[in-house]
């Protein structure tokens, strides 16, 4: 376990010092570091404090919220295969965003969109707080969030069949395979309370998740508050991943390949790995960040893109691994 | 002093009445053996009288807060869901998580105390998941016991474990009945509940119809009503033998 973090540790920062030093502007790895820490006047400062600094920020937040969440919800769940899109939350703030696209409401004033992202995501909370009720266990928020995601990914459809305007339709499309570029820190001040209080309520739910590994029944008999584990592990998701969502867009596969990654090496216990996975997920998104922009400079690859093709042939993996053992 | 009283305990679910007005005394020292048929309310009346399904009546234990429960009664649930590749050890030290946060010398001592009684030691860093049935059984019933809790409830533990190891883990509840801990196991051996239980309760349809030693509690009349068997019975110098025979039509 030590020697997990000893070497994630160092992981995630080394490639924050490389997220801050990867981009068009061709400056050696010294002078970007003196013009962000040291201040200054020159347009490198600029660069890094307003450009490249907000960017490795979120993708340390995002990747970090993703691994964690991916990881709660699969001890919650006990199902290695869910993930944090499950309950519907990313689906719905991506349908926010692209009505604040389509209605020409992110136009007019630069935070509409991700404001309109979060609140998609509390709509997604409450609509499974009303079907799944306090007491409606975790197949009733399965399955709700299914319909809710279906939903969400219907009207989206909507949105973009319907748009008489090319060019918004262009940017919704654009917008939906999610990305770091061009954010500034007023995403990162945005997307930060939201995520903290995800990471605080996660904080809490670490015994819950050790104690379900024996089932909901033993767990109720150990003390285990069953109703306000899942409350808390459903509202932290919201948080994290609304807020991701709604500054960068959405990101797939984060959340679903990292815990499974690293369960063999936190012993298998969830409640460890819940920090593991926030460290994978930030080294993760770090990783792929860089990727992007080291893979094709001139062509703004999408993140979401990236994280997908890595990801999807990683969860084929997964299904392959799965259906072995079950023969 | 009583480890759990419960008091006209009744369940209904879906308006069908699964327990009807139970009334029982569990005290330190007693192996109480509950027996009956399926679907008979064995489960029911354990789930009850922790507080896990809503009753009518009174439970001692249903009373308790969450955090004071867990510390009163540890408890084995039938289905043994095992939902991560954990170790052994891992395994049977999530018993002490109702014990507080930053495992200690008292958390270890009570693992290894457990592991020991149910002879696991041998598998203690082996993958609990990867375990054999019965293995991962005995596992579970070390999680509960390191739970250390004066009262011990289990449903069905010794389903699904060979001969000599369903003879052992009796034998490891009538030890920790003698240092003075309650247990409550339901199980359909009826053999091994007449020869290493203190007292055995016998339920049929949501009621129950006996309780006492097993000596005069399974008579052939009662067996004949709650089970519909016969069944040869005889007191040997090696204790009761218990065989049921065949089935009364």
């Amino acid at each position: 376990m030590t020697r997990l973090y000893a070497l994630l540790v160092p992981l995630v920062v080394v490639l924050c010092v490389v997220s801050l030093t990867t981009g068009p502007a061709d400056v050696g790895m010294a002078e970007s570091l003196r013009a962000l820490f040291a201040g200054g006047e020159g347009p490198m400062t600029l660069v890094m404090r307003e450009i490249r600094l907000p960017r490795m920020l979120l993708a340390v937040m995002i990747g970090g919220s993703l691994g964690l969440a991916g990881a709660a919800m699969q001890g919650y769940l006990r199902n290695p295969l869910a993930e944090p899109g499950l309950i519907g939350v990313s689906g719905s703030a991506a349908l926010g965003a692209v009505i604040a696209i389509q209605t020409g409401l992110s136009a007019a004033f630069a935070l509409a969109l991700p404001l309109m992202a979060l609140a998609g995501a509390f709509a997604a909370v409450l609509i499974l707080l009303a079907m799944a009720g306090p007491r409606g266990g975790s197949l009733t928020l399965i399955l709700a969030g299914i319909a809710i995601s279906a939903l969400a990914a219907a009207l989206t459809s909507l949105v973009l069949n319907l748009s008489p305007n090319p060019f918004a339709a262009n940017e919704i499309v654009f917008w939906m395979m999610g990305s770091l570029a061009d954010r500034s820190m007023v995403h990162v001040w945005l997307a930060l309370p939201f995520m903290a209080l995800g990471w605080v309520i996660f904080g809490t739910v670490g015994r819950g998740l050790d104690a379900l590994t024996l089932g909901e029944d033993a767990a109720a008999s150990m003390g285990i508050n069953l109703v306000r584990l899942q409350w808390g592990v459903v509202i932290a998701t919201a948080c994290v991943v609304g807020a991701g969502t709604a500054v960068a867009g959405a990101i797939g596969f984060v959340g679903l390949v990292v815990p499974h990654i690293l369960r063999p090496f936190t012993g298998g216990r969830p409640g460890a790995l819940l920090l593991a996975s926030a460290l994978g997920g930030a080294a993760m998104l770090l990783a792929s960040d860089i990727a992007v922009r080291v893979i094709l400079p001139g062509r703004d690859l999408k993140l979401g893109v990236l994280t997908a093709l890595v990801g999807a042939p990683f969860f084929l993996h997964l299904v392959w691994k799965v259906r072995r053992e079950r023969a | 002093m009583s480890l759990l009283s419960l008091r006209a305990l009744s369940v209904t679910l879906r308006e069908r009445q699964v327990l009807d007005s139970v009334s029982l005394d569990v005290g330190p020292g007693e192996l109480v053996g509950l027996i009956g048929p399926n679907g008979a309310g064995k489960t029911t009346l354990m789930r009850a009288a922790l507080g896990l399904i809503g009753a009518t009546g009174e439970s001692s234990l249903a009373a308790l807060s969450p955090e004071a429960r867990a510390k009163a009664a540890a408890w084995m649930p039938q289905a043994r869901e095992i939902a991560w590749p954990v170790t052994v050890e891992t395994l049977v030290a999530l018993g002490r998580l109702p014990h507080g946060r930053r495992p200690g010398p008292a958390d270890r001592a009570a693992v290894d105390a457990a592991l020991a009684r149910m002879a696991l030691e041998p598998f203690r860093h082996r993958t609990a998941t990867r375990l054999s049935g019965g293995e991962q059984a005995r596992a579970l019933i070390a999680r509960a016991l390191a739970q250390d809790t004066p009262l011990v409830m289990a449903d069905e533990p010794i389903a699904g474990l060979d001969p000599a190891h369903q003879i052992a883990t009796m034998e490891v509840f009538r030890d920790l009945a003698r240092d003075g801990h309650g247990i409550i196991v339901s199980l359909h051996d009826l053999g091994l509940a007449a020869r290493h239980c203190t007292r055995v309760v016998v339920l049929a349809e949501g009621r129950m119809i006996a309780e006492g030693p097993p000596s005069e509690v399974m008579t052939a009349d009662l067996l004949a009503r709650a089970f519909h068997i016969s069944a040869f019975h005889a007191e040997t110098a090696d204790g009761p033998v218990f065989q049921p025979l065949r089935v009364i039509r």
